[in-house]
């Protein structure tokens, strides 16, 4: 049993020793190898690398509800692109412009609504036909991105109003909205997750789907939930981000999914269900996030980062795999 | 046959598994020539020892010998490099290619290159097709073929190495008369050629027509060897069983109380027909029968997890409709699954979640759940069952069968059941385990519910049930009381031999 403690200690703690390695190697390559020129480990610094983790990081909250229940959402980056467009665009609408500042919630709630209802539908397609997960959603990628491109060609859409950027870059104890936001959304959802009976059913049903039915779980409408949240999230996302920026490229959020992903599995969440952590998903983002920084900060280029973070990962899964590994000889019954 | 050496030879073969001794010392020799039927209940450790032979497991102890050389096997493909060959009982095949392929899969001959040498490969297949009198050939994709045909091609593919030793685990499951006639033939055609047989099945029929010898595990031992000309169905069924002191007969049954469940006419597709039977409070109803007889199917539908085709099921005298799970658990019927690992239990999760599992949503307080409300959930179940587990945050999957099991039971004890169902109360549980869990589940009625039993073994139902359904190929056969039932006449009932319909 202490064994067990052990390993479950190395398996939740793997990751922040992961983070607090690299502020380490990093604050020590850069000082004393003379990278660089200033600290690593500020405070400012920090605080910008949360709010630049924000809009992954939302998405890869959601993304971990939706792996632990057992499936998988690749659409979300498209999702966060046509949510910022709905929201931008609607703030051009007569109707919306007529009102002033006070479109603002308006614009923020029809976005909201974009990326739920998104979630929604391909929630509704796994439970209804039984396909799995990763072919509708990569359906729904293809599709949603679709609409994306036929919502105003190539051509970016753009709304500016100073309240908004203000709100959005507005900052309490230093954290800006969108790292504001980041953190409110790993709390509610870690409290969902660890203390709520639907975040009990998502570990059931994703661990073993059959026991979970035979428990009386409603498990299709649950996983329609799961991606109605992430749809969600995926809209929140766009919402503290393009508050700020006030302009949506069609290609935005290409390639959010396989980060957000990343930042998951790195966490510590199954790819086949059942276990995972939304703290541990925290740090996984933060990881990445350190991990383009601290490259940075010591000189090297920019095009390293994507190969030394495709290592890590795969490094990390099979440390993973190494500490998970069952008895070679199991009783199977 | 007599004084040759045996082609093969156990001795002593122990493999334990964390609370499980699986075989304990298991010795048996085959001589060449021979068909040797290995039986024994299902646990007995029949597949555990046929996968040690199959180098998938290593005993802890005994030593095999081939040809009285003693042979290690480390993996399946030094078993099959010692001529130890394995026709399973589940195919393992790749539908999606040639016959031949799948005979020579990992050995196709080859040409330069890296080239397969086709022309070698279909007519090497051809010619050990032909010898089986099929009706298919080289060519043919595995996926187009009758599981009987698939069962030929693993047949086939023992036959491509000089093989020392063919083990058949319940070869005859799928196959209709006719195919098993060639079948027999096949293994009279090895027999001649001094291969020696390891026969599995539970079919006595099969047993007495094709063996020449029989030995018999009990709960991982070996029981002894028999002759099968100069035995009978009566002997081996005597060893196959046993006799141990907690497997008794029910002596006093119980008064029962108010009809619980009452079905009538219930029928399921092919799966069960026309069944009528009732369950009283206080009372254990056993349900016997081979498998694919159609206990489990019925249970199955009593909770929701099939459609009945007709007929009408009775909860206290009252009418009821169940279309799933959530409408079972509602009116009071719980079901312990067959496969606790596969239905029954979330693995990953710790002992109190799996318990409280259906109810969790009634254990809220404000939005959260209650962790007090479950702790106290637990430690009620985990006394009064005596669940041995660490603690309730200790991962289900770490427990040993019986506590699983009993976490099981647990689950839906919890939610204060009216019918519960238990579906093989004692699989893959060892011993001890096992007189703990059917003194429970005598307990449970005792207490009042109405308790289903079903089991595929025989001491179990007698022991544990006030009644007994014997069903036979979708139907019931006939209902027997504790006073009047017999080894003979139930297995009678649930061979077809007896054809009164009850």
């Amino acid at each position: 049993m202490q064994n067990d403690t052990l390993k479950k200690l190395i398996k939740n703690g793997a990751i922040w020793g992961f983070i607090l390695f690299q502020l380490v190697f990093f604050e020590v390559a850069g000082r004393w190898w003379s990278l660089s020129d200033s600290a690593f480990m500020d405070l400012d610094s920090m605080l910008l690398l949360l709010k630049q983790s924000a809009p992954i990081g939302i998405i890869a909250i959601g993304m971990t509800v939706v792996m632990i229940n057992g499936n998988i959402d690749l659409s979300v980056g498209a999702t966060y692109a046509l949510a910022g467009i709905v929201m931008l665009d609607s703030m051009n609408w007569p109707f919306m412009e007529a009102m002033g500042d006070a479109s603002i919630p308006l614009a923020w709630l029809f976005a909201l609504f974009t990326g739920s209802l998104l979630g929604l539908i391909n929630g509704v397609i796994v439970w209804k036909t039984g396909v799995d997960a990763f072919i509708v959603t990569l359906g729904a990628m293809l599709g949603y991105r679709g609409l994306v491109f036929m919502y105003n060609g190539e051509n970016p859409t753009y709304h500016l109003n100073w309240t908004m950027v203000d709100f959005a870059e507005a900052d309490i104890l230093g954290l800006e909205t969108p790292a504001i936001v980041f953190l409110a959304v790993v709390l509610v959802v870690w409290l969902v997750m660890t203390r709520t009976v639907h975040g009990r059913n998502a570990y059931a049903i994703g661990d073993n789907r059959e026991a979970a039915v035979n428990a009386g779980i409603r498990v299709g409408p649950h996983m329609v939930w799961n991606f109605a949240l992430i749809g969600f999230l995926a809209a929140l996302s766009a919402v503290a981000f393009y508050s700020g920026s006030g302009s949506v490229n069609p290609n935005d959020g290409m390639l959010f999914e396989l980060w957000a992903i990343t930042a998951v599995v790195l966490g510590g969440t199954k790819l086949t269900g059942g276990r995972g952590s939304i703290i541990g998903t925290l740090g996984g983002v933060i990881a990445i996030q350190l991990l383009r920084r601290g490259l940075n900060h010591i000189g090297a280029q920019t095009e390293t980062v994507n190969l030394v973070i495709g290592i890590i990962l795969i490094a990390v899964l099979f440390l993973d795999r190494q500490l998970n590994r069952k008895g070679a000889e199991e009783l199977k019954v | 046959m007599t004084d040759q050496k045996p082609a093969l030879r156990l001795e002593g073969i122990v493999k334990t598994f964390p609370g499980v001794r699986a075989l304990d010392g298991v010795s048996f020799a085959v001589q060449p020539g021979e068909v040797h039927a290995l039986m024994g209940e299902n646990g007995a450790g029949k597949s555990t020892l046929m996968k040690v032979l199959g180098g998938i497991y290593q005993p802890e102890e005994g030593r095999i010998f081939i040809d009285e050389r003693e042979t290690v096997m480390r993996g399946p493909l030094e078993a099959k490099a010692n001529g130890v060959m394995f026709i399973h009982q589940e195919l393992s095949l790749a539908e999606e290619i040639s016959v031949a392929e799948n005979i020579y899969l990992g050995e196709l001959p080859r040409k330069s290159f890296g080239r397969v040498d086709w022309d070698t490969l279909y007519s090497r297949t051809d010619a050990i097709l032909e010898k089986l009198k099929v009706s298919f050939n080289a060519r043919t994709r595995v996926g187009d073929l009758s599981i009987a045909n698939q069962q030929m091609v693993e047949i086939a593919r023992a036959l491509t190495v000089d093989a020392r030793a063919v083990i058949f685990d319940e070869p005859t499951a799928s196959l209709t008369d006719a195919e098993k006639s060639v079948l027999f033939d096949v293994i009279a055609d090895l027999k001649a050629q001094g291969v020696g047989i390891i026969y599995i099945s539970h079919r006595m029929e099969e047993i007495f027509r094709i063996t020449d010898r029989i030995s018999v595990l009990r709960d991982g031992a070996y029981r002894g060897t028999l002759e099968t000309a100069k035995t009978d169905e009566d002997e081996i069924t005597r060893m196959m069983i046993g006799r141990s002191l907690d497997l008794t007969r029910r002596q006093a049954p119980a008064t029962p109380g108010p009809v619980a469940l009452r079905v009538e006419g219930l029928s399921c597709g092919d799966l069960f027909q026309d069944a009528h039977f009732e369950v009283r409070e206080g009372e254990v109803l056993g349900f016997y029968g081979l498998v694919g007889a159609g206990r489990t199917e019925i249970a199955e539908t009593l909770f929701g997890l099939r459609k009945p085709t007709s007929g009408r099921i009775f909860l206290k005298g009252e009418e009821v409709t169940i279309t799933s799970p959530i409408d079972a658990i509602a009116r009071g019927i719980s079901l312990v699954p067959e496969s606790r690992k596969e239905q029954g239990l979330v693995l990953g999760m710790n002992c109190r979640d799996n318990i409280t599992l259906p109810q969790v949503g009634d254990l809220t307080a404000g939005p959260f759940v209650s962790d007090g409300a479950e702790i106290s959930i637990y430690d009620q179940y985990r006394d009064r069952l005596q669940i041995k587990s660490p603690s309730w945050r200790t991962t289900v999957g770490n427990l040993s069968g019986g506590n699983q099991q009993k976490i099981v039971i647990g689950k839906w004890l919890s939610m204060r059941p009216e019918v519960l169902i238990v579906d093989e109360p004692t699989r893959g549980i060892d011993v001890g385990s096992k007189s703990e869990i059917h003194n429970l589940l005598r307990e449970l009625a005792k207490q009042g519910y109405a308790v289903i039993v079903i089991s595929s073994e025989m001491p179990e139902v007698l022991h544990v049930s006030d009644r007994i359904v014997a069903m036979y190929h979708g139907r019931v056969m006939r209902e027997f009381t504790a006073e009047e039932v017999t080894e003979d006449s139930l297995i009678q009932a649930i061979s077809g031999i007896e054809g009164s319909a009850a």
